[in-house]
């Protein structure tokens, strides 16, 4: 093994073993980190980059799963040969990782200086004084305000972002040889993850560490990695520089994910159009209360006096950082929630109305959740899931008739309608994603809202699955409310913006004129984060 | 290893291997009756072919839940097996079937024109004599039947541990001798009743009224349940607070009251037993109606405008039963003991009922009567055991880490 290399990994597989059978999640892959180097692992889900990182840590459900071959190299030792106690020292003192999820990988029972504390107990026994040195030390490091103040919080006290950095120096606290990420920004807002970003390359060049960077998204990839390997399906098909890589990609799949950005190509703006929806200074307020006696004492301001206004065939794209209140106008908007002032639906008022008298808008209004795992329900059929909606608005329908409108669905969103008789968990997110885009459809609404609806999906069914929204909004002259935080996506439907803040409407206006021309510093912001990965000053978004 | 045999079954792309395998979706195809792909109903859904194979894979319980049916079926047909009326007396060029009719005994050459009573030995010569071909049960005790015959003072020991000093005894205080027996397997009771006869009766009641509690009740507190997690807010405090005050209420001094006071039978006794058993189910139901209505897939069945009793019944239910199917067996078995423990204080079922809390309780009062008292013991252990064993089999079966791995 050459001087500078810092972890080797060698043929190595993963089979994963269930009721009998066994599945090879990872076909002998090989490749190296130099010292001081981010290599990043990209692929999209199920491409057993996150199961490859997890092994360099021995940290897959042994023995359900399983390694036929490989050897992972580190300080010239094999791990996967390490007994489980020489193992555990490596664990969080030479090799150290940092989860995707911040918001499940602190323990909510614990302080901060307990956990960092924790780590440096069990890798350099330190306790007391000099552990809260270090400890401030390294919380210093990641750039928590206030560190001093922070040791004696709890998780749930801090932001997303603040919890993630709290990970990464749990991770960076016994000074690693190597750190690995695992997607550790999926879940945190644009402007958050450049951040992090940020962060994590800042500290890698001041600690001189490796790196092991495991992510869907290149542009990530780009701001960050020195060197780069593309999996695809349990294989490497291609690692190398990332310049060279993205300069002059070698394997098909790596220029199908170098292509994969949702191409910009939203419904113009239709100022003549009758408008579908209007809401004038709409509410959601939440209620704080306190005491016996249920005294209210302040109100959170989900959404705070907004008013827009949608014209058939257009896309409303709304933005903003996460608890800025994007999800619950939607959700106000279609009565999920309950709100205050009027929201005009089709020239009614919908405000106030009871259950049974919503039900008639109901079918010219639907809505696209985010999550294609909890939107369906698994214990029914993609047929029963799709007519669900018919038996209700057109109860007296014929079966077949019936039948032949979920066929159809299943056909405008791209899916066979042979496999309508499948259970959801037979499909994959964006597969799924499209099921729960034809449920919406079957009804013939006039408008959806879509509510994140490609934020949990790959890069590649990002893409496609906004061709696919855009494709019908022409086909069948649709209105689109289109909630994102991810820009890219926005950018490439909406054809007017709302850029939103604490509930309130920071900024709005046409889509192209928006991006061209953003007015606040807050809109420059999100834009850069989202576009560039760039972080803003201080003050302007959250952290 | 070999990798190249490995390659075979790799992974399908759309699975994400950075999970661990017990939270990765069923990857199976179908099931393998392959109808998973058919829309036959709820029984063959891949899941179940998974939850039934899980089920299987726990031998115990597997093999506890066949020894429970049979038994239970069985003791279904107590009246075949253990019975003082013949299943079939063909005599005279006449058909009789005495285990469904009840003939007078002119029938059959008395004059008391009173029910016939079989086990009489007069109303038996009188058949032999006329040579009718009577088909007795395997036992010809009913749990009601009282032995005329028996070798000792009641309660008598198994037929089969009669010794010579027994038979001694029996000769020379009158009791019938040995060679002229009827078989008591498990001897009689305090009051002549042969024990097997009652045991199999009192299996019957004791399984079905476990049964009846446990499917009403889990329908009550299902119900129950639905609605607060369902609705919360007022509903839900309310409620609570009820329940919070009604199970404080001493359970087993309030059924020993209402019992002195009421009349005890099957019906009244699951009356008084279901004012407090439904409470059971209605905390777990409400925390998964809880949990549930928050999932975007609830959220879009009301997006459809599809109605609170429709998301509650279809979309939640199926949820809140996978835990409830857990809670069964368990619920079934501390029926069975209740009813068990209430027969045993003589507050349960009337006097005369075969039940083996009586059985128990003869027990404990005749030491000296050892047959009893193990007798009774060991079946209420082996019903409950096997109840708990299913019960394990079950929660396995319906464990979703296992479902789904």
């Amino acid at each position: 093994m050459s001087e500078n290399l810092c972890l080797s990994v060698r043929d190595l597989s993963i089979a994963f073993h269930s009721g009998g059978r066994r599945m090879l999640a990872v076909d002998r892959v090989s490749f190296d980190i130099v010292k001081g180097e981010c290599t990043a692992l990209v692929g999209e889900s199920g491409s057993g980059k996150s199961a490859t990182a997890l092994s360099v840590l021995r940290l897959l459900p042994y023995p359900a799963a399983s390694h036929p071959s490989g050897q992972i190299l580190f300080h010239g030792r094999d791990l996967l040969q390490l007994s489980e106690r020489d193992m555990r020292k490596v664990r969080g003192d030479d090799i150290t990782i940092v989860f995707q999820e911040p918001m499940t990988s602190l323990n909510p029972l614990h302080t901060i200086e307990k956990q960092i504390g924790e780590i440096l107990l069990l890798h350099r026994g330190l306790t007391g004084a000099p552990a809260r040195a270090r400890t401030l030390e390294v919380l210093t490091q990641v750039g928590i305000p206030d560190p001093e103040i922070r040791l004696k919080s709890y998780p749930h006290q801090l932001s997303g972002g603040q919890r993630q950095r709290v990970m990464i120096a749990m991770a960076l606290a016994n000074e690693p040889d190597l750190l690995i990420a695992d997607e550790p920004t999926t879940a945190l807002d644009v402007t958050v993850q450049a951040q992090i970003i940020a962060l994590l390359k800042d500290i890698q060049a001041r600690l001189g560490m490796s790196l092991l960077f495991i992510t869907h998204d290149l542009g990530i990839v780009r701001k960050i990695a020195q060197r780069v390997c593309v999996m695809k399906s349990g294989n490497i098909v291609e690692q190398g520089a990332v310049e060279r890589v993205f300069a002059a990609p070698q394997h098909a799949y790596t220029r199908a994910l170098l292509a994969a950005e949702p191409r910009p190509d939203p419904a113009p703006p239709q100022p003549n159009a009758p408008v579908v929806l209007q809401t004038d200074q709409l509410r959601v307020w939440f209620p704080i209360t306190r005491g016996l006696m249920r005294k209210v004492v302040g109100h959170v301001k989900a959404c705070d006096g907004l008013s827009i206004a949608l014209r058939k065939g257009e896309t409303l794209g709304v933005v903003g950082e996460s608890g800025s209140g994007k999800s619950t106008l939607g959700r106000a908007i279609l009565r999920l929630i309950s709100s205050e002032g009027p929201i005009v639906f089709m020239g009614h008022n919908l405000q106030g109305l009871r259950f049974k008298e919503m039900r008639p808008f109901r079918r010219d209004m639907q809505i696209v959740f985010q999550d294609p795992y909890g939107s369906l329900s698994p214990r029914m059929s993609v047929a029963e899931i799709i007519k669900e909606g018919l038996t209700v608005h057109h109860p007296h329908l014929p079966e077949r008739e019936r039948d032949r409108r979920v066929v159809q669905a299943l056909i405008d969103v791209g899916l066979d309608p042979a496999t309508r008789f499948r259970f959801p968990h037979e499909f994959s997110g964006g597969q799924r994603q499209r099921i729960a885009v034809a449920r919406a459809l079957v009804l013939e609404p006039s408008f959806i809202v879509l509510d994140e609806p490609t934020s949990a999906l790959d890069m590649l069914i990002q893409a496609q699955m906004v061709d696919l929204l855009r494709d019908l909004q022409k086909r069948h002259n649709l209105t689109y409310l289109f909630i994102s935080h991810d820009l890219r996506v926005v950018a490439a439907l909406a054809s007017r913006l709302l850029v939103m803040r604490h509930g309130q409407v920071v900024e709005a206006g046409e889509a192209a004129e928006l991006f061209r021309n953003p007015k606040t510093d807050y809109t420059r912001a999100l834009f850069a984060a989202a576009f560039k990965l760039e972080t803003a000053p201080e003050g302007v978004v959250a952290q | 290893m070999d990798v190249k045999t490995l390659v075979e079954d790799k992974v399908p792309p759309q699975i994400e291997p950075g999970v661990p395998p017990e939270l990765k979706p069923d990857l199976e195809p179908a099931g393998p009756l392959g109808l998973a792909g058919l829309p036959l109903g709820f029984e063959f859904s891949p899941l179940n072919v998974r939850r039934w194979r899980n089920f299987r894979a726990n031998r115990r319980g597997f093999w506890s839940l066949w020894l429970f049916l049979i038994l239970f079926v069985v003791s279904l047909c107590a009246e075949f097996i253990a019975n003082d009326k013949p299943l079939f007396i063909h005599f005279d060029g006449k058909s009789y079937f005495p285990v469904f009719v009840t003939y007078p005994d002119t029938e059959f050459g008395d004059d008391l024109g009173t029910a016939a009573d079989y086990r009489d030995p007069h109303l038996q010569n009188f058949l032999a004599e006329h040579s009718a071909t009577v088909i007795w049960a395997p036992i010809r005790f009913s749990y009601n039947t009282i032995n005329d015959n028996p070798p000792s003072a009641f309660p008598s020991k198994p037929t089969w541990l009669l010794n010579a000093a027994d038979c001694d005894f029996a000769a020379k205080n009158g009791y019938a001798k040995c060679g002229t027996l009827e078989y008591n397997w498990l001897g009689t009771d305090d009051q002549g009743r042969d024990v097997l006869a009652r045991l199999i009766y009192g299996f019957r009641i004791s399984v079905l009224f476990g049964l009846a509690l446990t499917i009403v009740s889990s329908i009550i507190g299902v119900a129950a349940g639905a609605v607060q997690g369902y609705f919360g807010g007022w509903t839900d405090l309310l409620f609570q607070r009820f329940i919070e005050i009604w199970t404080s209420v001493p359970e087993l001094y309030l059924l020993l009251i209402i019992s002195s006071v009421l009349v005890p039978g099957f019906f009244v006794l699951l009356g008084i037993l279901l004012l407090f058993s439904w409470v059971r189910l209605v905390g777990l139901v409400r925390a998964e109606f809880l949990r549930g209505r928050n999932f975007e897939y609830i959220q879009a069945a009301r997006a459809l405008g599809v109605s609170n009793a429709v998301i509650m019944f279809r979309h939640l239910l199926p949820n809140a039963m996978v835990a409830t199917m857990t809670f069964l067996p368990f619920i079934m078995s501390s029926s069975v003991m209740t009813l068990t423990a209430l027969d045993f204080l003589g507050f349960g079922l009337p006097p005369g009922s075969a039940s083996l809390g009586e059985l128990l309780s003869q027990g404990k009062a005749n030491v000296q009567a050892p047959w009893l008292g193990l007798t009774g013991f060991f079946t209420v252990a082996l019903m409950l055991s096997l109840l708990i064993f299913i019960g394990e089999a079950v929660r396995d079966a319906f464990d979703p880490r296992k479902t789904f791995a």
